[in-house]
């Protein structure tokens, strides 16, 4: 298992909260805009495509696909990095591997999330596990 | 309007030190300015233009010219990590073109090895304000996993191998065992290089920069000025610059901003790649060199790995001579910075002053080219091109 180094807690602001409360509940919150209609990641209040302020959360059925990844091997336990692009997006989230043998990942393989606990009374934060 | 030949790098200077525990930050950037005034044959008070980045102490370029006493017309203070010297040689030469100053400074500085600082192996973080902190830094982003995931990308979609990236560390190690100050002189194999421990998949030791104290500097002058000097007369004549970063999520690991800079660089000086006859290009990994040859357009993309094999960025051997002072991978980065040697080497390539080991033959025309921040995640890069004049 690589997941037993100590997981940051991510700070909260009041932009980001509903996306970390969807973690709570066990789902993945994606940030949709209403005016281009695309997806981004990380979440914020405006649109990175088009400036667009009109900005929801959708949620995300947590499949997709590893577009690249690392093992990180200069630690006592290793873990893997990653960019997992997200089913029916065009959108990539850094992430990581867990819960698979970390010298048989690979690009293109699928995923699913899996929500792993962070340190003290942090949120929870998505990662991604071999389907 | 254009900067090209409206500007000349007149000085430059790189600090001898590698390791630096008994001096001070500041100490550092003095030392080095007045390393490159001397080399251009000019003294503190004729400064009037002074450029630093994040580097620099206190509250960067304020704490430093008080440091040195400068007395300015003109100051800029442009930070994009390692890429911010290459962007403010530009930014110098643009700055003397509209008359705003006639000699510019430029200084690097740093003490990350004699701070014991896990340059490459430890998360960074910029802090709860910056706004991607929280969606990266859980997950152990380090500055080696991240360009080792632009390596394993550019291996999926263009079969890139270890061995093509390791021939980058073996012929910045032939440069550099000609370089008395280099942190690593021995000359390396690409077993060597594939052989040494990975750090983070698919990125070995020896596919990693030195981390180094030290610094350069840097002053760029106005044309009447350079008229003055008894140096080899440097003429900058083209720059671009350009930031890339996650596109709101549409991550595309396989290129770099230089494919902004490159081209933007290209078209001011009115040159193609092919006319280059020595190239410093930022070698923070040999994946960074890798991605910048193909973005700046000295091979097609995907073909940088067939491009960079057997020995063909070696002086003297291959086609394009790289990084002859042994670059990042083998001789200095300084603070975790190398645009600034990057300039200086192509300096002394212009100025016929590299080792005579290394020493490209009538080297009149040069390219630099740094990236500074992560390429996997935010970077921006700065590219100027140089040609030496009578
Ligand atoms: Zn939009």
């Amino acid at each position: 298992m690589s997941d037993k180094r100590t997981i940051p807690a991510p700070h909260v602001e009041e932009e980001t909260r509903p996306y970390w409360e969807g973690l709570r509940d066990g789902k993945l919150l994606v940030k949709h805009c209403r005016t281009c209609e695309a997806a981004h990641h990380y979440p914020r209040s405006f649109c990175p495509h088009c400036g667009s302020d009109d900005t929801y959360f959708k949620e995300s059925d947590g499949r997709g696909k590893i577009y690249s990844y690392s093992v990180f091997r200069a630690v006592p336990e290793p873990y893997a990095i990653a960019y997992v692009t997200l089913a029916g997006t065009d959108i990539s989230m850094m992430t990581n591997i867990v819960n698979c043998d970390l010298d048989r990942l690979a690009i293109g393989q699928e995923v699913k999330l899996c929500i792993v606990d962070t340190e003290g009374d942090g949120p929870p934060v998505p990662m991604f596990e071999p389907v | 309007m254009t900067l090209k030949g409206k500007a000349y790098i007149a000085g430059a200077y790189e600090h001898p030190t590698r390791k630096a525990a008994d001096k001070s930050l500041a100490q550092l950037h003095a030392e080095v300015a007045k390393g490159a005034l001397e080399d251009a044959g000019l003294t503190k008070d004729d400064v009037d233009g002074y450029f630093c980045a994040g580097d620099a102490p206190g509250l960067g370029g304020l704490s430093m010219i008080d440091y040195m006493g400068l007395k300015l017309r003109h100051i800029d203070t442009t930070e994009t990590g390692g890429s911010s010297y290459v962007i403010h040689v530009a930014h110098a030469a643009q700055a003397i073109a509209e008359g705003k100053c006639k000699i510019a400074l430029i200084t690097l500085a740093g003490k990350p090895r004699s701070s014991g600082e896990a340059t490459g192996t430890k998360p960074r973080n910029y802090g709860n304000d910056s706004p991607d902190v929280a969606f990266e830094l859980p997950f152990g982003p380090t500055i080696v996993n991240n360009y080792a995931m632009c390596a394993h990308r550019h291996m999926y979609e263009f079969g890139t191998t270890s061995e093509q990236l390791a021939w980058i560390k073996v012929a910045a190690s032939h440069h550099a065992q000609h370089n008395p100050n280099a942190m690593l002189q021995k000359v390396v194999t690409v077993e060597d290089v594939i052989g040494s421990p990975v750090i983070a998949d698919p990125l070995h030791r020896l596919d990693c920069c030195v981390i180094s104290d030290g610094g350069g500097a840097l002053v760029v002058v106005a044309p009447e000025i350079a008229a003055k000097l008894d140096r080899p007369k440097v003429r900058i004549i083209g720059a671009g610059e350009a930031p890339k970063h996650q596109m709101g999520g549409r991550v595309d690991l396989t290129y770099s901003a230089a494919a902004a800079s490159g081209p933007a660089a290209f078209a001011e000086a009115g040159v193609r790649p092919s006319d280059i006859k020595y190239a410093s290009i930022y070698d923070s990994f040999t994946i960074t060199v890798l991605i910048q040859l193909e973005d700046l357009g000295f091979c097609a993309k995907g073909e940088g790995g067939k491009f960079v094999s057997d020995g063909n960025l070696i002086s003297g051997v291959g086609k394009l001579p790289f990084n002859t002072d042994g670059g990042g991978l083998c001789n200095n980065h300084p603070g975790n910075r190398g645009g600034i040697t990057k300039v200086i080497e192509a300096v002394r390539q212009l100025r016929g002053e590299a080792h005579p080991a290394v020493q490209v033959a009538n080297c009149d025309l040069a390219l630099a080219h740094g990236t500074g921040g992560s390429l996997g995640t935010r970077h921006a890069a700065g590219t100027v091109i140089l040609e030496r004049v009578e």
